[in-house]
């Protein structure tokens, strides 16, 4: 398979799982401004998955443009990570999982933004945008709720805890990453993480919250070796109108 | 606008001669089409009925967003969910100006929250029904959304300021809402036999319910001539529901759908469509709370403000842990 395009896959399958998973809030948040930033956070993932999808349908070159790819396409074939396949649980959960992406997107994407492939450069600048607005909402409500009452660090921490073993598998390098590093397309996953850990251990002291010792990871999601069981009932869903009427347009 | 049945004092208009001093005045300046502003003399009637009827639009608003999220993780395409997506976000920031437009009259959100909660304060009947298909995302925003701005049009001029420019602000919005479900419509309708069956099927689950947006027959309607002296209300619900008619029939034959109403014709002597009333009943028990979804849509909203308690009050803590440490250095 060629590597750019299992890398967009990658990058599109992460925005469109977690905007999945995010827009199924809406209506259920809180307080309305966070129904707002909610609906707007998946409003940008959803944009950028029909950017890097468009971008891996174009690569492909079979005539599978980003709908094909986002609709048709079986758990297996999919390679987002699993912790943006982790249901929504409670807000704390959401929040936290978010902010555990966002910074690790924040930092890909500044990367990216030096792409040798312009197309992959061009995605990047325009999304880092977004992106930058969503690490310091997520960033700022990890605080806000780690650092608020008794109950809402202790909610924190169990999330943090929860959700901590699914962040190595960000940084995870293989075969296809040396590839497009070697060609100057995208970086190392791994050399991204001094800076993340840096940035987490910041977020997490700021927050009164404890990072777990084990760095020990789940794997399996972005090789699409072993998926979580979440992520076929989330395709069952969002793939249904499509896969049950394959001869229609919408 | 999402305002049905909001009581106003209940006691009729007063005359000119029953009128306090005060009150003289205040007529005179809605009369001369000025705004009033949150700091200024209102009589209490004035205030009471605008917090009730800004509070259900609201209410309205935040309730809405359930019928349309219920389709948004199945949205056929990416684009079509990248567009409800954003539809939905502004409905909440819809709920949001409206909320801030009640707090200028001195009620505080949490409070009209709770009153909606506890079923003092209502919302459209129009959210108590269910989205069954993807076509009824597309009737939502045509039917739905096309009744909302006829009432919403004439409220960019109502008296109250602060709500005049949050109608504004709203009206821009909702327009393209509207058009982006005749635009799901068109599709459906100019599609496969199951879609035109879907796109069918819609017009017919929410022809009446739209109607029933505009509250009640003009005879019937108990608090529209106060509503309508203190200029928060604009035109009666019959000219807004005839109005209304008569913009969505030709849509709908352009789009080769049937409205189901066997007595719809046109009149060549008013030069409007007759149509027949909906079932009134229906619409009264939908308000007392018998529609099909009124308990799932409230029990959503119960458990979307109770669980976020601790979120609330996580948040609340942690600022005035900020504001307390700032103040210590």
């Amino acid at each position: 398979m060629d590597p750019l395009f299992e890398f967009c896959l990658r990058m599109g399958d992460n925005t469109l799982v977690l905007g999945h998973r995010v827009s199924q809030w809406c209506g259920h948040a809180p307080v309305v401004e966070e129904d707002i930033a909610l609906a707007n956070t998946a409003l940008d993932l959803i944009g950028q998955t029909q950017l890097w999808l468009g971008l891996a349908g174009e690569v492909e070159g079979k005539g599978r443009d980003a709908d094909a790819l986002a609709f048709r396409r079986d758990a297996w074939d999919f390679r987002s990570v699993l912790l943006v396949e982790q249901p929504n649980g409670d807000f704390g959960n959401t929040l936290l999982r978010q902010y555990l992406f966002d910074e690790w997107q924040a930092l890909m994407l500044a990367a990216l933004k030096r792409s040798t492939d312009t197309r992959v450069a061009a995605i990047a600048a325009k999304a880092a945008k977004e992106v930058a607005y969503h690490v310091e909402r997520s960033r700022g409500t990890v605080v806000g709720l780690g650092d608020g009452t008794a109950e809402s660090h202790a909610k924190m921490q169990a999330a943090l805890d929860r959700l901590y073993p699914f962040v190595g598998e960000l940084f995870a390098t293989d075969a296809t990453d040396e590839a497009v590093a070697e060609a100057g397309i995208a970086p190392l996953p791994s050399d991204l993480r001094a800076a993340y850990d840096a940035a987490l251990a910041a977020t997490m002291a700021e927050a009164t919250l404890t990072i777990p010792d084990s760095r020990w990871t789940h794997a399996g999601g972005r090789d699409g070796s072993r998926h979580s069981e979440h992520l076929g009932h989330l395709l069952t869903e969002m793939q249904w109108l499509q896969r049950a009427y394959p001869d229609a347009t919408w | 606008m999402y305002a049905q049945m909001v009581k106003s004092t209940g006691l009729g208009v007063k005359s000119r001669d029953e009128m306090s001093p005060e009150e003289a005045r205040f007529q005179d300046r809605i009369d001369a089409g000025d705004k009033i502003e949150p700091k200024d003399w209102m009589p209490e009637g004035y205030r009471a009925t605008l917090i009730r009827q800004i509070a259900q639009h609201a209410h309205s608003e935040v309730v809405g967003q359930l019928p349309e999220g219920n389709w948004i993780t199945r949205a056929p395409t990416l684009e079509r969910k990248a567009i409800l997506l954003a539809k939905v976000q502004d409905e909440a920031g819809h709920g949001l100006y409206l909320y801030c437009a009640a707090e200028t009259l001195g009620v505080s959100r949490d409070e009209l929250t709770e009153a909606l909660l506890s079923g003092e304060m209502k919302y459209s009947s129009i959210f108590n029904y269910p989205t069954l298909s993807w076509a009824d995302i597309g009737a939502v925003g045509w039917l739905v959304d096309g009744a909302a701005i006829m009432n919403q049009v004439p409220l960019q001029r109502t008296s109250y300021g602060p709500y005049s420019r949050a109608m504004i602000r709203i009206c821009k919005e909702e327009s393209f809402h509207q058009r982006q479900g005749f635009d799901i419509m068109m599709k459906m309708a100019n599609g496969t036999e199951a879609q035109r069956r879907m796109a069918q099927d819609a017009v017919n689950r929410f022809w009446y319910p739209s109607l029933m947006m505009f509250g009640p027959s003009d005879k019937d309607s108990v608090h529209s001539a106060q509503s309508m002296a203190w200029k928060i209300k604009i035109n009666t619900n019959d000219e807004l529901r005839q109005k209304f008619v008569d913009q969505t029939v030709p849509q709908a034959h352009y789009l080769g759908l049937t409205i189901p109403d066997e007595a719809l014709a046109f009149n060549e002597d008013t030069g409007h469509w007759d149509y027949s009333e909906p079932d009134w009943s229906e619409f009264y028990a939908v308000l007392k709370g018998n529609g099909p979804c009124n308990d799932e849509r409230m029990a959503a909203r119960k458990t979307a403000w109770d669980d976020g308690q601790w979120v609330r009050d996580g948040l609340l803590a942690h600022a005035e842990k900020r504001a307390h440490r700032t103040a210590a250095e």
